[in-house]
């Protein structure tokens, strides 16, 4: 058993205290510290990701007990594939915090971020639901503290609701674990999996009532309508790279949606049948069109922005909805583009805001380089609206043509394309107002007079700032050009999924420490 | 016993939804509370409800009570009581910034925006 599966969570959660003691009153140490543990991640998430590429399931046993009394770890395709995404888009994230000075705002920031990191991964990674929850709980608290880090009213007033509707869906997760329990006498997946199967069809009341509370929770996480209400406001008003690290937060709700209901109550399953295309795929469609408009009817481009994640996350959720293995397929190219694009969205806003000093879609006099901003953001907003040539494009093809062999094919294509023409008009509307009518506007004299004698306010970004979001662009640009190899990538990890006789046989087969009692113990 | 147990967390439920609802931050985070309070008693029973029997096995003890639930119980508690005190924390600070305790966006948040970004 090699211990390598748990470092992304060990490694974190080492650093995290580290940088809050030994180096707290020092941002150059925390910043060396904190890039030098992502980078760290990176590789080991990459070598997770080239051994569980052979279809190999690693199993980890911690305290080498045996599940489903002990808690495992799984590595399988799906899981070190997302925390691949992860610690690739936290260091570009890590990198623009640090080059636009975020970092310094407000303190413990590298601290919060190396949990907020634990919490993510760990939650990929997990064989159980409660160690999900514990996860989960884990990502949720760092990231009260990320979303309120450097202070201000807004920022606190959409702290409070943020936190107070992750409360409750917090409190929900334990009402759906407690009534699973109460149920099966288990919360290890695997072990859920056999037992689920073997509840006769008159007695799955209970069951079936945790499955609908269990996709609540998720789907309050991925931001489904209509249980979306906390984004908006919430990724507006965090700090800029705060907001693009929350793009995979929203991931994390389609992965755990993925996961349990492939494996635990998979489409075919009897006691949950309707679950998934009567309820999640009007939903999902529901919030695809919703994100959309609100890209539309947005007054300030960090709402936009978050109404666009929410869109893209509807996307998702139409391919996760379709459970094929030609669905979920699409669903991981999609998410891939998804984070990607919406993280590198929130760091052009940012750039846009130390440009302008506001992100109203208002025509305001131009400001010196904002071509360059222009231009990131021009290519950003094409990869989220679903332009050729980005990956955008390809997944939304990819969908589409997943949902050829779905009943429901006409509903999705209709709702896909009018949402993605909608998307666009609203992108192109804030890119023009933005960047194109600036310059028609002659310089307001009262504005600009009083502001020579003083020292400039609004510095321009650094250049590490720029590479940060040109990383995120170039790794968006990788997404397209390899699309080939991705996808096919991606058809492997729903073939796994598909059959996931092997991850149940690694999970309970795997002998441990024996649970039964010695003698005098 | 079950009866009492289960219009326990019934209440215990329905108060806490009634006081979310209320939409100002002293009655929604006392309504989480009941609600943790709730689903801790419900996680606790999810094990089934047995008296006077010990967790731990023993030799000559035929009956048992189920030990995870009270370990999850246990982790629950833990989380729920750091989760609240974490959002009274930034309720009272963002009470004492706009000296507004709603929970919604009823106020005219486009001047809250405005100040937010001059201090960003």
């Amino acid at each position: 058993m090699t211990h390598w599966i748990i470092a992304p969570v060990v490694l974190p959660a080492l650093l995290a205290p580290f940088i809050v003691l030994a180096a707290r009153y020092h941002i150059g140490i925390q910043r060396v510290l904190s890039v030098a543990g992502v980078l760290a991640l990176v590789a080991i998430a990459a070598g997770l990701a080239v051994q569980a590429s052979d279809g190999t399931i690693t199993l980890y046993q911690l305290g080498d007990w045996a599940a489903p009394f002990g808690i495992v770890l799984v590595g399988d395709r799906l899981s070190t594939f997302m925390v691949l995404l992860t610690t690739l888009l936290a260091l570009f994230v890590l990198l623009y915090a640090i080059g636009s000075g975020w970092d310094n705002r407000g303190r413990h920031f590298h601290a919060l971020f190396q949990f907020q990191l634990m919490g993510i991964l760990g939650a990929f990674l997990t064989g159980d639901l409660f160690n999900l929850f514990v996860f989960f709980e884990v990502l949720l608290i760092a990231s009260y503290g990320l979303m309120i880090h450097a202070g201000g009213n807004a920022r606190l007033h959409a702290g409070v609701q943020y936190v107070l509707f992750n409360l409750i869906g917090s409190t929900l997760f334990l009402f759906a674990l407690g009534a699973i329990y109460a149920e099966t006498g288990t919360l290890n997946m695997a072990d859920l999996a056999q037992r689920v199967t073997l509840i006769t069809p008159e007695e799955t009341v209970g069951i079936r009532i945790a499955a609908v509370l269990l996709l609540l929770v998720f789907a309050i996480k991925a931001a489904v309508v209509p249980l979306h209400f906390w984004l908006p406001s919430s990724y507006a008003e965090a700090p800029a790279p705060v907001a693009a690290l929350f793009a995979i937060m929203t991931k994390v709700g389609a992965y755990a949606i993925i996961r349990v209901y492939t494996l635990i109550f998979p489409p075919e399953l009897a006691a949950t049948a309707g679950l998934h295309d009567l309820w999640l795929l009007p939903a999902a469609l529901l919030s695809l069109a919703i994100g959309m408009v609100g890209v539309l009817a947005a007054k300030k481009l960090d709402r936009l922005v978050a109404f666009s994640i929410i869109g893209s996350m509807g996307m998702v959720m139409v391919a996760i909805a379709l459970f094929t293995p030609a669905g979920i397929s699409a669903a991981l190219y999609y998410i891939v583009h998804s984070t990607f694009a919406g993280a590198a969205l929130f760091l052009v806003a940012d750039l846009v805001r130390t440009g302008r000093g506001n992100l109203m879609l208002t025509a305001q006099p131009p400001v010196s380089g904002a071509a360059l901003t222009a231009a990131l953001f021009f290519i950003g907003a094409i990869a989220m609206a679903g332009l050729p040539p980005l990956s955008g494009f390809l997944g939304k093809l990819l969908l589409l043509y997943a949902a050829f062999a779905s009943p429901h094919a006409a509903w999705i294509w209709a709702v896909v394309l009018v949402a993605s023409l909608i998307s666009i008009v609203g992108f192109a509307r804030a890119g023009s107002t933005l960047f194109w009518k600036a310059q028609s506007l002659a310089p307001d004299p009262e504005a600009d007079i009083p502001d020579e004698g003083q020292a400039d306010p609004m510095p321009t970004p650094a250049p590490l700032a720029y590479i940060a979001v040109g990383g995120l662009i170039a790794l968006l640009a990788a997404h397209t050009v390899f699309a080939g190899q991705v996808h096919s990538y991606t058809s492997s990890i729903a073939a796994q999924l598909a059959a996931p006789e092997p991850y149940i046989a690694i999970s309970l087969d795997t002998p441990g420490k024996l649970s039964t009692p010695q003698e005098g113990y | 016993m079950e009866l009492l147990v289960a219009s326990a967390i019934g209440v215990l439920t329905a108060g806490g939804i009634y006081l979310m609802l209320r939409l100002r931050t002293f009655p929604v985070i006392l309504g989480i509370s009941l609600l943790t309070y709730a689903v801790n008693v419900f996680l606790f029973t999810s094990g089934r409800l047995t008296v006077g029997a010990p967790p731990i096995l023993r030799d000559g003890v035929s009956t048992y009570t189920d030990p995870l639930p009270q370990a999850l119980v246990l982790t629950a508690i833990v989380i729920s009581f750091g989760m609240t005190a974490v959002v009274v924390m930034i309720g009272l600070g963002a009470f004492l910034g706009t000296d507004d305790d709603h929970v919604d966006d009823q106020t005219d948040t486009s001047t809250l925006d405005e100040e937010a970004e001059g201090t960003s």
